[in-house]
Order: structure tokens, then sequence, then C-alpha cells
């Protein structure tokens, strides 16, 4: 799984091509084909401008999270000249909170956490989902079976009740929430991977390598794995966008394991949206922007990466 | 179709089993006390073994598999053990459903017609305007975390508008119309949450209805766009739709945890986050398997509904699931 490139050359689908080193009808021009369609499918993602806008979104937030102090001249944790429950003002662009601090400081530093975690459990669930999901389409057997039956039971309760369950009895802890997340998104990486192996299993070229006596190590992790790359992709920006959503409800409930003073969006919303019924909006509306503007940038991106694909 | 029937049951209680061996494993591998994780660094050693006594974390894992599979059955949990000291799980359980189902039941009423409504008509305009800001809202809406959306509308909706209410659950005594007027914000929420999600799942598979030949079929029949509709694509085209309402049930009894805590309703979801708050384990468990249960049922519900419908399906559905 390691040795793995996308651009690395295919390894042709005509199995019966018996003339590989000829320009006009080999092997060659296959993979020129490939490769120009992938660089096709990305021109027209950089131009597509759902992309573009989601692009943008994520970085500004991936800015804040890595140099907050870049874009505010304020701590998190410190108050400001206007008194608490201000309003946006001059002083402060977004008002007060309850306290007297900075909205709009504690949404730039509100980033770090949640691109901290969302982004290492989406990673830890694809690797395992991917490995999992490719072992068991083309071994099949009876292990696939029973890991067949494990996922549907997992996924029978909503990914935030499991989450609740297992972050109760393990502890709150920042380490705890991430491999939580990344647990819990295995189950539906695996029967998404699992299914397109078992597609790829069927064809010309895994029978091919078969005959050709490859090993299932090289068959699933050379044949199969860069013809799901795709699949792959889509799938962990999806899962991206739910692990911002499952961290911030996490985080809304009070159970990341964090100090209810951290800046984080989810904690910020929950410390705050009880003071909208005395029109004091803005210290949990903005969060909560914040969080529907990252959700919505990486869908945007899913999406336009999914449509490319397709294309 | 009994064998079918009799078949898809049996994949739902091998289901039910794996879950129940889970939610055994959980606090038996967590490292450490987990005693001590869930009641705080701080917690007396009286509370301590109160505590493990309610994870019943002292017996073999054997036994506490078999405790919890009674329980199932005899839907007996034992006592809670914190959020409301001495009374029965179930009836906490319990009352806590009937609540949930209040607000699921108002949800539904408002949520399906329009999103299926909002799907035929995004597919009969396909690539038009129409469809393209209805798929597209829809989307938008539909990837906003339910609490972000319940704090939303507390805002726009609940502080200009004297009509819609800060509490989900109305006082005591309440007549029905007043107690929908309160669930009407967290249903609102539901419907922005599940839209666009039911919309799209119904215009892919009114689009695939209306591309099939038994349509253009009907059509050449003379028959009236409204009779085709109505006769030959609805039948074909909500099968999908009522696929995903059925696995979304369980969602919506027990993911909205938050959505319940924003509008203070108490439902399966705020009985659960108190019995996290409280350390209240029996509760919890109850709780969640509550959800999983009724996630099963739904989605039997929905097998059986969509083989009743196509009798195409009962050949495929439950063999590789």
């Amino acid at each position: 799984m390691t040795a793995f490139d996308p651009e690395a050359p295919e390894t042709p689908h005509d199995p019966l091509d018996l003339h590989p080193a000829s320009d006009e009808d080999g092997g060659a021009p296959q993979a020129a084909t490939r490769k120009q369609v992938r660089k096709e499918q990305r021109m027209m993602l950089f131009k597509s401008p759902g992309f573009i806008i989601g692009v943008l979104i994520v970085g500004f937030w991936v800015l804040s999270a890595v140099w907050p102090s870049l874009l505010t001249t304020y701590g998190p944790d410190e108050f400001v000249d206007a008194p608490p429950r201000t309003g946006p003002s001059s002083e402060a662009w977004l008002g007060t909170d309850g306290v007297g601090r900075d909205v709009y400081t504690r949404i730039i530093y509100g980033a770090r956490p949640i691109l901290i975690v969302a982004p290492l459990a989406t990673a830890i669930a694809i690797v395992m989902g991917t490995f999992l999901g490719l072992v068991m389409g083309y071994y099949r057997g009876w292990v696939d079976e029973i890991l067949s039956r494990i996922i549907e039971a997992i996924l029978s309760i909503p990914v935030i009740l499991m989450a609740i369950l297992v972050v109760f009895t393990f502890g709150r802890s920042r380490p705890v929430v991430i491999f939580t997340i990344a647990i819990l998104f295995v189950p539906a990486i695996t029967r998404t991977i699992r299914s397109a192996a078992i597609a790829e299993s069927e064809l010309d070229y895994v029978t091919s390598a078969k005959m050709r006596g490859e090993s299932g190590v090289f068959i699933v992790s050379r044949e199969i794995l860069p013809n799901v790359t795709g699949l792959v992709v889509v799938e962990l920006t999806v899962r991206l966008g739910y692990a911002v959503f499952t961290y911030a409800t996490l985080a809304f409930l009070g159970l990341v394991g964090t100090n209810i003073t951290t800046a984080d969006w989810g904690i910020d919303v929950s410390q705050n949206y009880e003071q909208i019924v005395r029109d004091v909006w803005w210290p949990s509306i903005f969060p909560a922007m914040a969080i529907a503007s990252l959700v919505i940038g990486v869908n945007l991106i899913t999406d336009s990466i999914d449509k490319a694909l397709k294309s | 179709m009994l064998k079918f029937i009799a078949r898809r049951l049996v994949l739902g209680l091998i289901t039910l089993a794996i879950l129940l061996v889970i939610i055994t494993l959980i606090p038996n591998i967590a490292p450490g006390d987990p005693a001590r994780k869930i009641a705080g660094g701080t917690a007396t050693p009286e509370r301590l073994a109160q505590v493990n006594e309610s994870l019943g974390l002292r017996d073999p894992v054997s036994t506490q598999l078999t405790n919890l599979g009674q329980s199932v059955f005899t839907l007996d949990f034992g006592e809670s053990f914190s959020v409301a000291a001495g009374q029965p799980v179930m009836d906490l359980v319990f009352t806590a459903l009937g609540n949930s189902a209040k607000l699921v039941a108002l949800s539904l009423i408002i949520m399906v017609p329009l999103a299926i409504l909002g799907g035929l008509v995004a597919a009969y305009k396909k690539d038009t305007w129409i469809d393209r800001t209805i798929v597209n809202t829809g989307l938008a809406f539909s990837s906003i975390p339910d609490f972000v959306a319940g704090v939303f509308l507390l805002a726009f909706l609940a502080v200009p508008f004297e009509f819609f209410k800060v509490q989900a659950n109305a006082p005591p005594g309440s007549s029905i119309l007043v107690q929908i007027q309160h669930l009407l914000l967290p249903a609102i929420a539901v419907l922005m949450v599940y839209f666009g999600y039911i919309a799209r799942i119904t215009r892919a598979g009114t689009i695939t209805s209306l591309d099939a030949d038994y349509t253009r079929t009907a059509f050449m029949r003379g028959l009236t766009t409204r009779e085709v509709f109505r006769k030959h694509v609805a039948r074909n085209a909500l099968q999908p739709t009522v696929a995903v309402l059925g696995t979304q049930l369980g969602y919506l009894f027990g993911g909205m945890v938050a959505l319940e805590i924003v509008f203070q309703y108490p439902g399966l979801g705020n009985l659960i986050i108190r019995a996290v708050d409280r350390a209240d384990y029996p509760v919890l468990r109850a709780g969640v398997l509550t959800v999983a249960i009724i996630y099963m049922l739904a989605t039997l519900a929905a097998d059986l509904l969509i083989a009743w419908m196509n009798p195409r399906a009962r050949l495929n559905i439950g063999e590789d699931a």
C-alpha cells in the first residue's frame, strides 16, 4: 500500500496486446491516453467555480489554523477595549462575547482544533478503510462475510451516538476523539471500497495478472488500488466533511476534552447560544457560520472532484 | 415472500447479536480503570464502586454479554444510576422515546412530501435553473450540522417572531396544536438537514424511471402526464426514497442529540447526553441500543415495503448486503 503512486505507469488493460513497444497500437499510447485523461480531469477541476470557491474557503481556515496571529492582533483569551456583549463594531469586528473577548479573534484561533482533528481522523480512517475494503473485496471468503456483518452492525447506530459511547468510556481527550472518529468512519469507507474492489476483481486485467502468477499482495496494491484511486479521493473528501461535522457536534456537546475557555467553534456555540433569545446573537451565530462554511467548502471540493472524475 | 421475510429477520438478529458484543466489549477494552475515567479523577472510592457496579465490569465478559442480551429481550435494563436515581431505566427510555416519536412524526410529515415533491419537480425540469436551485440549496443545507441549523433558526425565526417557540417542549397539558407549534423549529431544522438528501434520491429515481421503456409505452398509450406519473413513474421512482427513509429513521430518533439540546427537548438524544453528563452507564447503554433497534426495525420495514412495491427486489435484498 505504501509503494503507491497515482502517476505510476499503468498496466495495459488489454492482456492480449502483443506489441507493447509499438507507438502506434501498443501499450504506450494507452498509458499516454490515461495520463491525458487525468490531465484533462485536473484542468476541468481547476476551472470549476465550485472547486475554486471551496479551496478559497478551506484555504482561509487552514491559514487561520496555522498562523492565527497573521489575521488578528488580539489573543483568543484577551479582553478587548469594548464591554462584554457589544455588537459588531470597529473595535471588535464581530462583537464581543459574554465575558468581553473578541468573537472574530476566537473564530480565527478556533479553526485550529477542528483542523487538527478532522484531517487526522480522516487520514487514519481512509488508510484503514481502503486496506480492509481492498483485502475483503479481493479475497472474499468467510473473513469477509464476518467483517461485513460487523460493519453492518456498527453502521446501524448513528455515528454521533457511537462516538458519545466510546468517548464516554475511554475518557475525553483529543487522541481519543481522533481515534474514535477514525474508527467510526472505517466501516462506511470499507463498504464503498469493498464493492469497488469486487467489481474490479471480475475484470480481465485482474484475471490476467492472476494467470501471470502475480501474488495477491501485488494484484491488490499495484493493479486494483490504482484503479480505485478516484473513488478513494472522493471518499476522502466526503469523510473529511463528515469529520468536521462530527467533531463540531462533539465539541458542542462538551465531549472533546478541552477546557470550555479554549477557542473552538463548537464549544463557543454551546457556550453562547442561550444568549440568542436576549438578542446577543453574534457570539454563537458567527462561530456557527464558521462551521457551516468549512463543511460547505469541503463539500464543494468533494462535488467538483466527483464531477471531474465522472466526466 | 415468507422466505424473504424469514431471511431478512435472521439477518437482523445477527446484526443485533454483533451489536450486543460490541457494546459489551467497549468498556472492557478501555485502558486503565473505566470507572475512574467516567467518575472523574477526584471521585471518592464509594462513587467508584457505584460506577463499577453500574457498569457491571466485575463480572466476566461472557456474563456481561448474557446479561445484556437478557436485558434486551426482557426490556429490563435495571435502575437508573444518577439521571433519575432508582427509577427503572426503561421508564426513562420509553418517556424519551415517546417524545422523540412526536418530533420524528412531525418532521416526517413536513419533510417527506416537500422533499419528494422537490425531487419530482427537479427531475421533471431536469437541467433547468429550477432543478439546479433545488439540488444546490438542498446540498448546501444538508451538509450543515443539525445544531448549527437549530442555532440559525433560533436567531432568525424564534427571536423576531413570537409564533416560533424557543423551547420545543410545550407546557404539560397543552393541546396538540400548541405542542406542534412548539415542535415547529426543530422540525424545520430536520427539513433543512434532510430536504436536499431525500430530494436528490427521489430525483435520481425519477430520472431513471422517466427514461424507462414502460414510461414511454405509457405515454404512447395516450395517458396524460399526471396519469403516467401516478401509475408508472412514482411507484418505481420512490423505491430508493423508501429505502433511504428507512435507514434514516434510526438517525432521526437518536442522531439529533445536539438539536434536542438546542431546543431543550427531552427526547432520546437528550436523555443520552444527560446520562453521559452524570455518568449513568445503564441509561446510556439502553438509550444507544434502543436507537439501534429502531434503526433495524425501520430498515426491515423499508425492505418489506420495497419488496411489496417491486417483486423483483425480493430476490436481491438480503442476498449481499
